[in-house]
């Protein structure tokens, strides 16, 4: 089915952690002139990102840091968590799944139930279903939903469309059983047949690593790339963004009868402004209730949903009940909606990530 | 339709000081590049409520392909 309703689960807490490095757009010469500059931001929205740059931090290090603060801040005992999803495409190793190393990492016992979902754009949405399924017959108590990617090194700096669109960050999520919690919707969909619409070719069991996986070619007119860094077709995916994502939205509006009225906000993935302004006109949604956080951080994949609850609407989240739509869409290809109602959550401010931790 | 089909584009592609025609290959033109064409692909989605896939596209060539497509699309 397409639809979900999820019963009993709570969200209880939101974390986000970004590295410290900013790379400026403004000044990012590989996109053109200064002119070139001003009318990509504008379209884009991407004035600035947040990238590990050379500093070799994982994605589990953002969500590590992220899941921490948010731990203590919502002050659960450790040995409670029983359950960890870690949903990213940039884990720490081919094997083992990351979130075996963060259930040690983080120092959850050894009854925790651990697992890797590989998703992008969508990730946060697929992941909170599949988390929310495994909680709502009450078989763990409280869990952690770790999503993040550092999809910037997956980026070719010789590939002027897709380089200045993106940055890395890892969130945490906290969910616990509660009984008659109010429940959660969820509309989900995939079309693996424009699988290669964003794909990295090489390095994984169809196309082994060789040495000419780093041979930089040509792969479009002036996009030069190895088959290590993410392909991304860009008509195809904005077409699939803007078609998709308003359906996926409608349908769930529709099949659970929720008023659009009552919707406070639609927090989109955060591709770019070309893209969700289409979507957002598509679902006939006011500009006031459409946050975005682009502007500062750009497209970090599968951590932009909480990403922007984190950083636009902190206090709305932490002070107050709030109905919320989320959609994710993108690499799969892949995408997901879901509404659900949160209730002064713990919510910590945006958290640089300290190399001292 | 024709006239307020050029200056669709040229607002679009933000074509300034300058009158382009029906027969122009658009591809030429200095403001057109792959945000253009994104760009392109989402007001005529939003105007005329057909959606041009990146592979038709690349078939097109000058403006007057691309309302022609258009026309076949809503008939």
């Amino acid at each position: 089915m397409a639809f979900q309703k999820i019963k009993n689960v709570k969200i209880s807490g939101m974390a986000a952690c970004v590295p410290k490095n900013i790379v400026d757009n403004s000044t990012l010469e590989m996109i053109g002139t200064k002119q070139e500059r001003s009318k990509f931001i504008d379209l884009t929205g991407i004035a600035k990102r947040h990238t590990v740059g050379n500093n070799k931090i994982c994605t589990s290090d953002l969500c590590f840091q992220a899941s921490e603060r948010l731990v203590a801040d919502l002050n659960w005992s450790k040995d409670e968590i029983d359950c960890l999803l870690f949903v990213s495409q940039t884990p720490d190793y081919m094997v083992p799944a990351t979130s075996c190393i963060l259930q040690d990492r983080l120092g959850l016992s050894t009854d925790c139930f651990a697992l890797d979902i590989s998703l992008g754009c969508s990730g946060w949405v697929y992941g909170l279903a599949t988390i929310a399924q495994l909680l709502s017959s009450g078989s763990f108590n409280k869990a952690l939903l770790l999503v993040g990617d550092t999809v910037s090194v997956t980026k070719s700096s010789r590939d002027k469309g897709t380089f200045p669109l993106f940055g890395d960050a890892g969130t945490a999520t906290a969910l616990e059983y509660i009984q008659h919690a109010s429940p959660m919707f969820f509309h989900t969909g995939t079309d693996g047949s424009n699988h290669k619409a964003i794909i990295i070719e090489d390095g994984g069991f169809r196309n082994f690593f060789t040495k000419d996986s780093l041979t930089v070619k040509e792969s479009a007119p002036g996009v030069f790339r190895n088959n290590l860094q993410t392909h991304l077709n860009g008509t195809d995916v904005f077409i699939f963004g803007i078609t998709k994502a308003p359906q996926s939205i409608k349908k769930l509006l529709q099949n659970f009868n929720i008023d659009r009225e009552d919707i406070d906000y639609y927090i989109l993935h955060q591709a770019n402004k070309l893209m969700n302004e289409k979507i957002r006109k598509k679902i006939s949604a006011a500009v006031e209730k459409v946050p975005y956080s682009l502007d500062e951080y750009g497209n970090t994949s599968s951590a932009t949903i909480p990403l922007t609850i984190v950083t636009r609407l902190n206090k709305e989240v932490r002070t107050s009940k709030q109905k919320i739509v989320c959609s994710g869409f993108g690499v799969g290809l892949s995408w997901g909606s879901v509404y659900f109602e949160i209730d002064k959550i713990v919510c910590p401010e945006i958290i640089i990530y300290n190399t001292n931790f | 339709m024709q006239q307020k089909f050029i200056l669709l584009v040229k607002e679009t592609l933000e074509i300034e000081n300058r009158e382009i025609r029906m027969s122009d290959t658009f591809r030429d033109f200095d403001e057109w590049d792959s945000l253009g064409l994104l760009t392109m692909i989402g007001i005529i989605d939003e105007e005329y409520n057909v959606i041009i896939e990146g592979k038709a596209f690349q078939e097109l060539q000058t403006i007057q392909d691309i309302y022609n497509y258009i026309l076949e699309q809503n008939l």
